[in-house]
């Protein structure tokens, strides 16, 4: 298990946007008629993406009240997932993937690169408060190793070089392109396919 | 090698592009209704005929699995749910069907909801397979657009809708009940079983689990029959799976192959080779992080299936081979999975929570040369205290890693960590009252 706590700054009151409210609306629709608590993970993820990337308190006391369940168990749930962050992480949040397959191909490269570039330990904001970066767990990509995670984008095939590369892009507020940084497609043995030929020749 | 024709997964590499169109090239959802006119038990039988075992781990024969579902609906309704909340390291095959053979999965959960009788499916993704799971939800929107989902979908007569939930980043929501509480919107924490999900699931009602693998490979298999996918493999371990072969190999990648295949063709051929030659390697992981690893001398014979990895005290999980050369530490290597379970365990059980703190951290020491001799039997006693003292399998797949790496490279920990704690030598410790007690010819 981790250990997560939320952040000490909390800001005051928290509502969602109509967009949000919209979308939230949507997402409860989905599942059955008195079942509407099943939708609190896509709720937290709403509030974690109008409030910058992270989740106050407050988001979930509304959200408590928005599918009419107890303030416990939405941060019961908050506090279970890795994925919601309890505090500000940046605009740009970059995960990197340091689980052995990603391990053995030198994702140590990729977190000295983030070091180097972020902030020297992880979960710290950079200078510029835009940027922050953590080690997580297998992200599922391992064939694609070492790779890391920015927002939603995964960029696979890295060495210490492109990550370099591809932090100075965000540093600067660009995105860069996300999939494999050795021109490879997709998750094809690269340069040896022996299979389905046909297809790639068509 | 496995024929290109026998291959299910025309678009592993996205040659052919993921959409509706293209898809129906490829011959997806062509004659869905003959298939479900046929009726359940004929789809039931060909699944059983067909032999095929799910392909997220544990290889549960499907078939079996879709008979335990109430034949009558009652006052409850039936679930169908997949599981898509691949974490296990190594392993990434799921995320390739998400977003390049989506309608593969989607003409499964028709067929399979047909056959279970539920009108309500569940997709549970990854959080962090977002970008793939949007790609699903384009196909979904296309197939609902095409009325293929939704009202008498794909002209069949039985309705169904499907709706994604995205995970949160919790490995342990793989586990099939740690899923539904995760879809009711709780903390993704196992439930006891019995009762089985098939007849108490999700919200209560009987709910039906299968990977994406599983129920993508379904429609594939109705339409050319149970008996053919029989053919491929062997006795018990039929059909085709997809490999993913990842660490030191010089051309890591995602290929679909008959059961049985041999190891060292799949790394040999498909993978390009171990890097620094096949003498360069130490071990293998043959099915992602929880099953046991393989020591060099014996991937020479190996082949992959259910039963024969099995028999050499490791198992063939999703297929996940993660390949290790001589240029690695093996015990930090595992240290670090280690690591990984102790971040993944749900707390639920205490065995599990503080257990795989402690196999991480003595592992840690060990890798650093800094444990004595007595931890390494007591490393062992734990991973046995763990393993069946816990509500799922979590248990076993956080221990079973450690145990082969004790089975297979005791010597090498031993070598490193000579450090014996009890004093044997007559020292001279100031501090020590009972000095007599040192003397070792008393």
């Amino acid at each position: 298990m981790s250990l997560r706590r939320p952040a000490k700054n909390q800001p005051e009151n928290f509502e969602f946007n109509p967009s949000s409210l919209d979308a939230a609306k949507s997402i409860v629709a989905k599942y059955p008629e008195g079942k509407q608590q099943s939708a609190v993970m896509a709720l937290l993820y709403i509030a974690q993406k109008q409030n910058d990337n992270w989740i106050p308190l407050a988001a979930m006391k509304y959200i408590a009240k928005f599918l009419n369940m107890p303030y416990i168990k939405v941060y019961e749930v908050a506090t279970f997932y890795s994925m919601y962050n309890l505090s500000p992480v940046g605009k740009y949040f970059v995960q990197v993937c340091t689980t052995t397959p990603c391990m053995i191909r030198g994702a140590n490269k990729l977190v000295e690169a983030c070091k180097e570039k972020i902030s020297e330990d992880e979960s710290v904001l950079s200078n510029d408060k835009s940027c922050s970066w953590m080690e997580v767990e297998c992200l599922g990509a391992c064939v694609n190793a070492p790779m890391m995670q920015i927002n939603d984008d995964y960029y696979e095939d890295l060495d210490k070089e492109k990550t370099l590369k591809i932090l100075d892009k965000i540093l600067n507020g660009e995105k860069p392109t996300p999939g494999s940084y050795r021109g490879r497609i997709n998750n094809e043995p690269e340069n040896n396919r022996k299979t389905l030929m046909d297809l790639k020749n068509a | 090698m496995l024929k290109d024709q026998d291959r299910i997964f025309q678009n592993l590499y996205n040659d052919l592009g993921p959409d509706l169109t293209s898809s129906q090239k490829r011959g997806d959802w062509v004659n869905t209704k003959e298939i479900t006119d046929k009726g359940r038990d004929w789809i039931i039988n060909e699944i059983k005929d067909s032999q095929l075992r799910g392909r997220g781990g544990a290889g549960f024969p499907t078939g079996l699995k879709w008979s335990f579902a109430p034949k009558e609906v009652g006052s409850r309704p039936h679930y169908l749910v997949i599981n898509g909340d691949e974490s296990e390291p190594g392993t990434c095959k799921d995320r390739d069907i998400l977003r390049f053979e989506p309608h593969k999965l989607i003409e499964g959960c028709l067929i399979a909801s047909y056959a279970i009788q539920a009108h309500v499916c569940y997709i549970y993704i990854r959080g962090e397979y977002f970008i793939d799971g949007q790609k699903l939800q384009a196909a979904i929107d296309e197939a609902y657009e095409k009325k293929l989902l939704g009202k008498n979908a794909a002209g069949t007569g039985w309705d169904l809708d499907i709706y994604i939930h995205y995970g949160a980043g919790a490995y342990i929501c793989g586990e099939e009940t740690a899923l539904l509480e995760s879809i009711e919107g709780k903390k993704g924490q196992p439930r006891l079983k019995p009762p089985f999900p098939a007849l108490i699931g999700l919200y209560g009602c009987p709910t039906i689990i299968n990977n994406v693998e599983t129920i993508a490979v379904v429609p594939t298999i109705l339409r050319r029959g149970g008996k053919w996918f029989a053919s491929l493999g062997r006795e018990k371990n039929t059909g085709t799976k997809i490999f993913c072969i990842s660490g030191n190999v010089n051309n890591p990648c995602n290929v679909e192959e008959e059961m049985n295949i041999p190891l060292k063709e799949l790394i040999e051929v498909h993978a390009g080779g171990v890097i620094g030659g096949w003498d360069n390697l130490q071990a293998v992981i043959p099915g992602g992080s929880s099953m046991p690893l393989i020591p060099k001398d014996k991937c020479e014979t190996l082949t992959m299936d259910f039963d024969s990895l099995m028999a050499e005290k490791s198992g063939l999980g999703t297929a996940g081979v993660v390949v290790i050369n001589k240029d690695q530490d093996i015990i930090k290597c595992m240290a670090r999975i280690a690591r990984f379970y102790k971040h993944e365990s749900c707390g639920q059980c205490t065995p599990c929570r503080e257990g795989s703190g402690w196999m991480w951290r003595m592992l840690e020491r060990m890798a650093k040369g800094e444990a004595s001799k007595d931890e390494i039997d007591m490393l062992g006693d734990v991973t046995k205290q763990i393993e069946g003292h816990t509500i799922c399998a979590f248990g076993e797949g956080s221990s079973w890693p450690v145990q082969g790496l004790l089975r297979h490279f005791k010597d090498e920990i031993k070598k490193r960590n000579k450090f014996d704690p009890i004093v044997k030598e007559n020292k001279n410790i100031p501090y020590l009252v009972d000095q007599h007690l040192l003397d070792k010819n008393a």
